[in-house]
């Protein structure tokens, strides 16, 4: 517990909201997302997460990367707990049309629809996108 | 307005770094100011001093440098990034620096607004 006169005054949280639209593998965008989100969680900022289009395929479990002889990074998503990262969305039309369900999801998510994921990016002070 | 800009694609390969040019010298004009420019994922890439683009077209890595000669903005390159695809201080162009991600998220947090080029 902190004092709050151990608390800088001019001490600032923003909210960052780091989306993640792109499938696990094929591309790095979601290896090098995922590790600016893990920078990103020690300033103690307000994080969230959002998985939407071929992202949501980054949480999902049971997979085997290795296979192709692909770094396989997903166990990470599960440690965010461990960085204070908790604000997890998933866009329910995303997973809908790629036939999933939260409980294929390595970590719990909050369900959105894209609508409501419109307003969570229209209430940030920083997006950040890949 | 104070602006930090993220260039997250390569030069030539995809236009997000002449977007982010293109919007980082208009602001200028208009009498913003950009703290720094951030560049992550294959972004790093326009930092490098090899590059080579034919006479007929646009140096888009001096033109970045002559930016930055001109204002005050920070090239910024991701060092782990920049690590995976070569960018190192042996290979990196004139005008820019290589620092870490932290630092960019300090930008984000300190600049009234964050705007990212990439796909």
């Amino acid at each position: 517990m902190t004092h709050p006169d151990d608390t800088p005054a001019e001490i600032v949280v923003k909210r960052f909201l780091y989306v993640n639209r792109k499938a696990p593998h094929g591309t790095v965008y979601a290896l090098e997302e995922l590790e600016m989100v893990l920078i990103a969680a020690m300033f103690e900022q307000d994080v969230h997460l959002a998985f939407l289009d071929d992202g949501v395929f980054q949480i999902k479990k049971n997979q085997k990367p290795a296979e192709l002889a692909l770094k396989d990074f997903s166990k990470t998503y599960g440690a965010l707990e461990d960085y204070g990262v908790e604000k997890i969305y998933v866009e329910k039309e995303s997973i809908e049309e790629r036939g999933l369900t939260p409980d294929d999801f390595i970590i719990p998510t909050t369900v959105l629809r894209r609508d409501d994921m419109s307003a969570l990016m229209e209430s940030m002070d920083v997006v950040l996108t890949a | 307005m104070d602006y930090v800009i993220m260039v997250n694609e390569g030069p030539y390969n995809h236009q997000a770094s002449d977007s982010a040019y293109h919007f980082a010298t208009h602001a200028l004009d208009k009498g913003h100011s950009i703290r720094r420019i951030f560049f992550y994922y294959d972004g790093v890439l326009n930092g490098t001093k090899f590059s080579a683009p034919q006479s007929d077209d646009r140096n888009i890595v001096k033109r970045w440098a002559a930016l930055a000669e001109d204002h005050p903005v920070d090239l910024a390159i991701c060092v782990a990034a920049g690590l995976r695809r070569g960018i190192t201080d042996d290979s990196l162009a004139d005008g820019f620096r290589i620092t870490g991600l932290g630092e960019f998220i300090e930008s984000c947090i300190d600049a009234e607004r964050t705007v990212v080029f990439g796909d």
